[in-house]
């Protein structure tokens, strides 16, 4: 009577233990999932701007049509990645052409006084620092689940529900050196 | 970040007991004196207790208006409206509705019961000298304060020590107005009772005012801040560098800044010389250690 007791007790806790794991744990993958809708955002935002850009930008730069095919390519390119990994190295690229472009805004002092492509500029490095906000939340959160899922005692029950590892993003060589997107 | 979350949601409780206890007490002695102790407390606790849910509700607005913060809108301020955006992003916050105050000095604050209902204000003169890294520093630095209920406790002590200091200041007005009148009748001793129990009430309650302020602007929290917004941001010389600027604000007086608002502020809005009384209230922790600590992260 007593050891069943004992016993009762015991598979009573690990119960318990089990549903406050199995909650926290969706809580998180939920998180991930929003952290990732986050992200989805800001890219979907910056690739409708882009049309807008090229639009206002074409008129003046008409010897620079390789640079706005490549941020029109890239942005074609963004639509079409589905994975974590693909998504990012899509952005990059996105980011790179982008910095291109206004790179060589430079030499065109009657667009860089335009009053519609300067305000563009202001929304794209906003929406590119969001962009790499959104990724430093969404890979904050990950970290989060991810070492929850892996760490003892956790990972025992983690790996029978049907957990596992989410995705995070690798910062790019010029991310690590600075973290701000500066035009 | 939780524990400073509870902690804060806590001292919000604690103080708004205190201020109701305060004020019942405060009934109870002109009630007394009027022969109706109980009526008074009781009219006191009724009146501490709405205040306290204006307070609670709409604080961050009284706040607002008593500041001279407009909202900025998306058109004027895309600059401004990005920045505090992108580090809601950051922090996984709602956006924060955005104000700006028109002043040269270089202040902002955040204010606000919860994230859900909270917002971030900012001076023309910030917006003018700081650079993009830099006003996000300090846009990150009062995220932070967002994010972890600084906001609530911080802008429940501003709107209760404000009504604090102005019922003392009626109080003492009124008593000066009243002693004017004939002391030989029967009227003149009421008012030394009352002048007595009004001066013990202002004695204690002064060293409580200046407690609780310095409760609200604790160096820890500040600091505590700054490093939580250098970790939103991941560049700390961005917040760095913006102290600097502001540490070199030759005129930093904020117009409508006042004592009961002053710990909001991200650096003292007062002028650099400062009276006894000034220095006693501002315990914003040194600008130049809070910039050692960060260049040192």
């Amino acid at each position: 009577m007593n050891t069943l007791a004992i016993v009762l007790i015991i598979i009573a806790v690990i119960v318990l233990f089990v549903i406050v794991l199995y909650n926290s744990l969706i809580r998180l993958r939920n998180q991930v999932k929003n952290a990732w809708a986050q992200i989805d955002v800001q890219l979907k935002r910056r690739n409708d701007l882009i049309p807008n850009l090229v639009e206002s930008v074409k008129g003046y730069m008409k010897h620079e049509k390789t640079v706005l095919e490549d941020v029109t390519k890239a942005r074609s390119a963004i639509l079409a990645a589905e994975t974590v990994e693909a998504k990012g190295k899509a952005s990059n690229v996105l980011s790179k052409t982008l910095k291109s472009l206004f790179a060589v805004s430079e030499n065109y002092p009657q667009l860089k006084a335009n009053e519609n492509f300067m305000q563009l500029q202001e929304e794209l490095s906003g929406t590119e620092n969001k962009i790499a906000y959104s990724r430093q939340f969404y890979n904050d959160i990950v970290m989060t689940f991810n070492t929850k899922i892996q760490t003892f005692p956790d990972n025992i029950f983690a790996k029978m529900l049907n957990f596992s590892a989410e995705a995070s993003f690798e910062a790019t060589a010029e991310e690590k050196k600075n973290v701000k997107v500066q035009f | 970040m939780f524990n400073e979350v509870r902690n804060n949601k806590i001292k919000s409780v604690v103080l708004i007991s205190v201020f109701i206890i305060l004020i019942a007490g405060l009934g109870a002695g002109i009630g007394g004196l009027y022969g109706s102790f109980y009526f008074g407390v009781a009219m006191a606790v009724i009146f501490a207790s709405i205040y306290a849910i204006i307070a609670y509700y709409s604080g961050d607005s009284m706040l607002l208006s008593l500041s001279g913060a407009k909202e900025a809108t998306k058109k004027d301020y895309p600059y401004l409206i990005n920045t505090v955006e992108g580090l809601a992003v950051a922090a996984g916050l709602p956006t924060p509705k955005a104000y700006v105050i028109d002043d040269t000095a270089l202040n902002a604050f955040a204010t606000g019961r919860d994230p859900q209902h909270a917002s971030i204000t900012v001076t023309t003169g910030l917006l003018k000298a700081l650079n993009r890294e830099e006003l996000e520093g300090v846009v990150g630095h009062e995220m932070s304060h967002i994010k972890n209920f600084d906001v609530r406790f911080m802008m429940l002590t501003a709107v209760m020590v404000g009504i604090i200091m102005l019922m003392s200041d009626l109080l003492l007005r009124s008593f000066l107005w009243g002693g004017k009148g004939g002391s030989n009748d029967k009227k003149g001793g009421e008012i030394t009772i009352i002048l007595v129990v009004i001066g013990l009430v202002l004695a204690v309650l002064s060293p409580i005012i200046a407690q609780l302020i310095q409760m609200a602007i604790s160096r820890k929290r500040e600091y505590a801040a700054d490093a939580n917004g250098a970790i939103l941001t991941r560049y700390p010389p961005g917040l760095a560098n913006a102290l600097k600027k502001i540490a070199k604000d030759p005129d930093p007086l904020v117009d409508k800044a006042n004592k009961a608002t002053a710990h909001l502020y991200i650096s003292t809005p007062f002028r650099k010389k400062q009276s006894w009384l000034t220095t006693m209230f501002s315990t914003h922790p040194p600008i130049q250690e809070r910039i050692k600590r960060l260049e040192a992260m």
